[in-house]
Formats: C-alpha cells, sequence, structure tokens
C-alpha cells in the first residue's frame, strides 16, 4: 500500500513519515482541556480515531446504507461488498488462511465470551483445567470464570513474577494433562509486559491444548501473523486501534470454529428453520445472528487501510522512541514508582508517587490537560498482587509525540507539589 | 445510619450553634474561592480544607457507610440531633476529602427541609463542576445523594 506519510527523510537517509502530518489526521486531539491543550495518553482504553475512518463510516450511512446479505436492491449489494471486503481485509490483515475465519463481534469481550461459553459447553468437563496468566484484563478471566462454574472445570492462573512477567517456565508447568485451554493476553494492558505469545502457543500444541489470544493490546502496535503464531483463537477490538467502538474480531481456525455451536440464534445465521427445528449457516455467518455493526465494520477495514498506510516498521520506531522517552522522563521524578518493569515492554507505563492515591493525581493532571488512566485497569488481582488498589497507566500510541511527553512531566512535577504541600 | 458519638461536627461547630443558611455558607465559600488564580490555588485550598475532616475509626467504616465509586473511597455518615443532621466522614484521597469538607461546610447543623429544598450549586460556581458527572469516582454526586437521603428518612420519621 502506497504512504502518503513519507515527507521527511531523517539523517540516515531514510525517509520517514511525517508524524506532525499524522497526528492532525486525529482531530479529537486538538482540542484544549481544561484550558490547555489535550495531551492524550489513554490510547490502551480506546484510541483516537482518524480522518479515514470516521469519513469511511460517514460514507457509508450517507450513500450504501443498507441490510447486508439480504437484499437484491443496489444498496444492499453496495453494504454486502463492502461488508465482505472488510473480512477479506481482516483476514489478510492478520495472516489468517480464509476470511471465513473471521467472525465479527462486538469487540473483544464478546469474542472471548462467545468461545467461553460455546468453545466451553463443547469441551470441557469436570476435572478439566483452563489456564489464564495473572497478567489478564478481567475479560479474559471472568469469562472462563463463568465456564468453569458451569463446566466444572477448574481455573488456573499461573503467577506474576514482580517485574510483571509471566514466565514461560512457569507457564511449561502449569500446562498439564488436564489442561485444555490455554488463554492468554499477548500484551497486559496494565503493565505493558508483551508475552512470548508465539512460544507459548507452540507449547500448548505439542500438548493439544487449544489456545486463545487475547490480543486488544496489540493491534495497533505489531503486526499480526496467524500463520506465525498458530493459535486456535485470536480476539481483539477495533476501537483500540483507530477503529469505532461496538466492533471486533474473533479469529479461529476453521476447523476449530467448526466445533462451535452458535450462542445466538436469529437471522442471518440459519440455513433453514421449520417450528420444529434449525440448521445453521455456514461460518462465519454461523457465528454472527442479527444485522451486523457494518459501519463498524467498514469503520474497522478503514483503521486497517489508515495503519498500513504508515507502515508496521514505522509503527515500531515511532512507538519504540516514544517509549523510551517516557520511561527516562517518568523514571527520573522523585517519588515515581513503576508498577511492573518487564524486560519486553509495549507503550504502557504503570506507576504510582508513593504516599498519592493514583486519583488525586489523575485529578491534578486532567487539570491540566493530560488524560491518563488511572484505577485498577479492570486487572483487579493483578493490583492485589502488587499490593495497591491502583495505578496511573500512560499509554502510548503513533500519534503521542515527544512534546506531549515533556508536558507530562512538567504535568506530574507540578501535581506532586501541590499534593506535596498540602500533606505537610 | 445514626452513631452514637457526642464529639463535636468536623466543622468544629458546636452542637448548640446553629449554622448560617445554606445559600449564605455556599456564597461565603464562593467568595473565598474567587481569590484563588488558578487551578493550583483551587485545588490547593480544596485539599487543605479536607484536612479539617475529622475522619471515622475504623469500625465506622462500613460497607453501609461506603459511598460507591469506583477509585476514591468514601465513608459518609449523619447522626440527627434536634432535627438537625450532622455529618462525619472520611476518604483515602486529598481531593475526596476536600470536596467532603466542602459538603459538611454547607450542610452540617441544618435541617433535613433545608438540605432536602435548598439547591448546592457551589461546585459549578468553584469551577469543580467536573466531580458532578456520574462517572467522576471521588463519589460527590453519590455524597450528596447520601446526605440527602439521610435527610428524607430523617423527615419521613419525624413526620411519624
Amino acid at each position: 500500500m502506497s504512504s502518503n506519510w513519507s515527507a521527511k527523510t531523517g539523517s540516515e537517509g531514510l525517509t520517514r513519515p511525517d508524524w506532525d502530518a499524522i497526528r492532525l489526521e486525529f482531530p479529537a486531539l486538538h482540542q484544549s482541556v481544561n484550558g490547555c491543550p489535550l495531551a492524550y495518553f489513554d490510547h490502551a482504553a480506546t484510541s483516537q480515531k482518524p480522518r479515514r475512518v470516521i469519513n469511511a463510516m460517514t460514507h457509508y450511512y450517507q450513500s450504501d446504507n443498507a441490510n447486508v446479505h439480504r437484499g437484491v436492491h443496489n444498496l444492499s449489494q453496495r453494504a454486502t461488498t463492502v461488508y465482505e471486503a472488510a473480512r477479506t481485509k481482516t483476514a489478510r490483515f492478520l495472516g489468517a488462511a480464509d476470511s471465513s475465519e473471521i467472525i465479527f463481534t462486538s469487540g473483544t469481550t464478546a469474542s472471548i465470551n462467545l468461545v467461553a461459553q460455546s468453545w466451553g459447553n463443547a469441551h470441557l468437563k469436570p476435572g478439566d483445567e483452563v489456564l489464564v496468566t495473572g497478567l489478564e484484563h478481567h475479560a479474559n478471566l471472568v469469562p472462563w470464570q463463568m465456564a468453569c462454574t458451569r463446566t466444572g472445570a477448574r481455573l488456573k492462573i499461573v503467577p506474576v513474577n514482580e517485574r510483571g512477567e509471566v514466565s514461560t517456565e512457569a507457564v511449561s508447568e502449569m500446562l498439564t494433562s488436564g489442561t485444555r485451554m490455554f488463554a492468554f493476553c499477548w500484551i497486559s494492558n496494565a503493565l505493558g509486559t508483551i508475552n512470548p505469545a508465539q512460544e507459548w502457543v507452540e507449547m500448548a500444541r505439542k500438548r493439544g491444548i487449544t489456545t486463545l489470544i487475547d490480543a486488544a493490546q496489540v493491534v495497533a502496535h505489531k503486526p499480526i501473523n496467524l500463520q506465525e503464531i498458530g493459535c486456535d483463537f485470536l480476539c481483539f477490538s477495533a476501537h483500540k486501534m483507530m477503529g469505532p467502538t461496538g466492533t471486533g474480531v474473533l479469529y479461529g481456525i476453521k476447523s476449530v470454529l467448526e466445533t462451535l455451536d452458535p450462542v445466538f440464534g436469529g437471522g442471518d445465521m440459519i440455513d433453514e428453520v421449520s417450528y420444529e427445528r434449525s440448521t445453521w449457516a455456514d461460518l462465519p455467518y454461523r457465528l454472527e445472528a442479527g444485522t451486523p455493526n457494518i459501519s463498524g465494520v467498514i469503520g474497522l477495514s478503514a483503521a486497517i487501510d489508515f495503519l498500513e498506510s504508515i507502515g508496521w516498521a514505522s509503527i515500531l520506531e515511532r512507538e519504540s522512541e516514544l517509549l523510551s522517552y517516557a520511561l527516562e522522563k517518568l523514571r527520573n521524578i522523585p517519588r515515581i514508582r513503576f508498577i511492573g518493569e518487564p524486560k519486553l515492554r509495549s507503550g504502557v507505563i504503570s506507576f504510582i508517587a508513593d504516599g498519592v492515591h493514583p486519583y488525586d493525581l489523575g485529578t491534578l493532571l486532567d487539570e491540566q490537560g493530560i488524560a491518563l488512566r488511572t484505577g485498577h485497569h479492570c486487572a483487579q488481582p493483578l493490583m492485589r498482587h502488587f499490593g495497591i488498589s491502583g495505578t496511573c497507566r500512560v499509554s502510548l500510541a503513533l500519534y503521542n509525540n515527544h512534546e506531549e511527553i515533556d508536558r507530562l512531566d512538567l504535568a506530574i512535577r507540578s501535581a506532586l507539589r501541590l499534593i506535596t504541600n498540602v500533606d505537610k | 445510619m445514626w452513631i452514637n458519638d457526642d464529639s463535636n461536627a468536623s466543622t468544629g461547630l458546636n452542637m448548640m450553634n446553629i449554622p448560617a443558611s445554606i445559600p449564605d455558607i455556599q456564597d461565603q465559600l464562593a467568595a473565598d474561592f474567587e481569590f484563588l488564580d488558578d487551578w493550583e490555588e483551587r485545588y490547593a485550598y480544596l485539599m487543605d480544607l479536607g484536612k479539617d475532616v475529622r475522619g471515622l475509626s475504623q469500625e465506622e467504616k462500613t460497607l453501609d457507610n461506603l459511598i460507591k465509586g469506583c477509585q476514591s473511597r468514601v465513608w459518609l455518615t449523619t447522626r440527627l440531633e434536634n432535627n438537625r443532621l450532622w455529618m462525619y466522614a472520611d476518604s483515602d484521597t486529598f481531593i475526596a476529602r476536600g470536596i467532603i469538607a466542602l459538603l459538611i461546610r454547607v450542610f452540617n447543623g441544618q435541617t433535613p427541609a433545608d438540605i432536602l429544598s435548598e439547591p448546592f450549586d457551589l461546585p459549578e460556581r468553584i469551577g469543580l463542576t467536573a466531580h458532578l458527572s456520574p462517572g467522576r469516582a471521588n463519589g460527590l454526586a453519590g455524597m450528596l445523594a447520601r446526605i440527602r437521603y439521610d435527610a428524607a428518612v430523617a423527615l419521613g420519621d419525624r413526620k411519624n
């Protein structure tokens, strides 16, 4: 895909994207909050959206809006064409073997719940084990708790070490002959830890264990090649990769997806319906009951185009540079302590300031136009592991810049000064 | 939830003192905040006010007294004495304690009828409106709702 962004030439003579121009593509970033320019560091919760995504969705509603898969009329055919083209594009984006392996859902949570319910009901029985790690977002923990309660299987947790990592040795020990499912996050939303997904999947596969990867924090930051990873299931949300909310993907290897009974029945997912019984449509439609989020899927498709127009090499380089810069800045602020010091870290920094409640710090940063996340980040057991109730979390994306990180540094120092004076 | 505790309310008011009216106290506080130039001074002042909050003992920090909020934890309990409501509260964050201090200044020792009928517009007037939105976890909305709920219960009791 041709790049629109190759405007600047670096010192080595390599052409680099014009990050200022890219940043201008995100309308929401250019506003004042509490009288200060917004600095948005909450990408891990949801990313901002480029014009390309917003325009694609607007165009659909203005020009092509119709229900998919049903009508012979022109609009419906146009809607179906763009919707199915998005499926094909997503399959290629992930390196899936076939577009029927891409199920559109409402998000990562819905994708994991679909597997936990449908696959769980078909494959889990009393005494079986489901393995997750201590790094999981509640979305990859609670559905498995529910599945285990329903089926009598046991949920086991691979412990996290003090650096906020899960060791491959610990995973290996806990993948036993009783393990049926190993479900883990590739990147921790709370700490930024990058897990060696490919290695873990390979270990599980050799022992005949099904694998599910929560890739919610991966999709905007790293390329995914499913043929290399080899997992059975992979889940993510469009809204964390510059796309819209309410749209997500469940990828599954076709032969595994074929073992899943639908969780929802209704329109679009059937082959034939009589009052006595119904038969299901083929994949992927069998698992997409009802009118899908058509505009959302079109937005996802535009988000993929956007990321690819910049290119993974540039994105990886940019984010790694921003992360190093932010780590160095934050590390030099007195009283700041990082929660999690993983060797492999994505663009997420969780920290606390000694004696300061994250909520107070977050509020005083908001007053300075700095948007970051405070709290438990939907990972309460992980916070308990570190003996805290929550952290402040900075999460970065390609649209952040050095100036914002400088402002973050100064804003944290101002806030801490203020709190220290009160606390005297 | 009424507790039997005869210590003074955290504003330092004597129990027998009748406070100024709810609108008058808000006017006074708004005037105090008007002197402050920027957000840093406003928050410094707010957090400083929070130091006046007496706090609660561990035994008083019950689930019943906990105002639901996902980040800062706030406990609040009230006691009715001679048809006036007195508040006792605590929190684990400075900003929430400051907000509690504002609420206590305004509502402590007021009658349940006044608490229910007088508007509380101080947050807008001092630029703390953001803290009123339901998502804000410091629980200002929850604290206010608890005070008004207890006032309504007190009023109902009195009518019985």
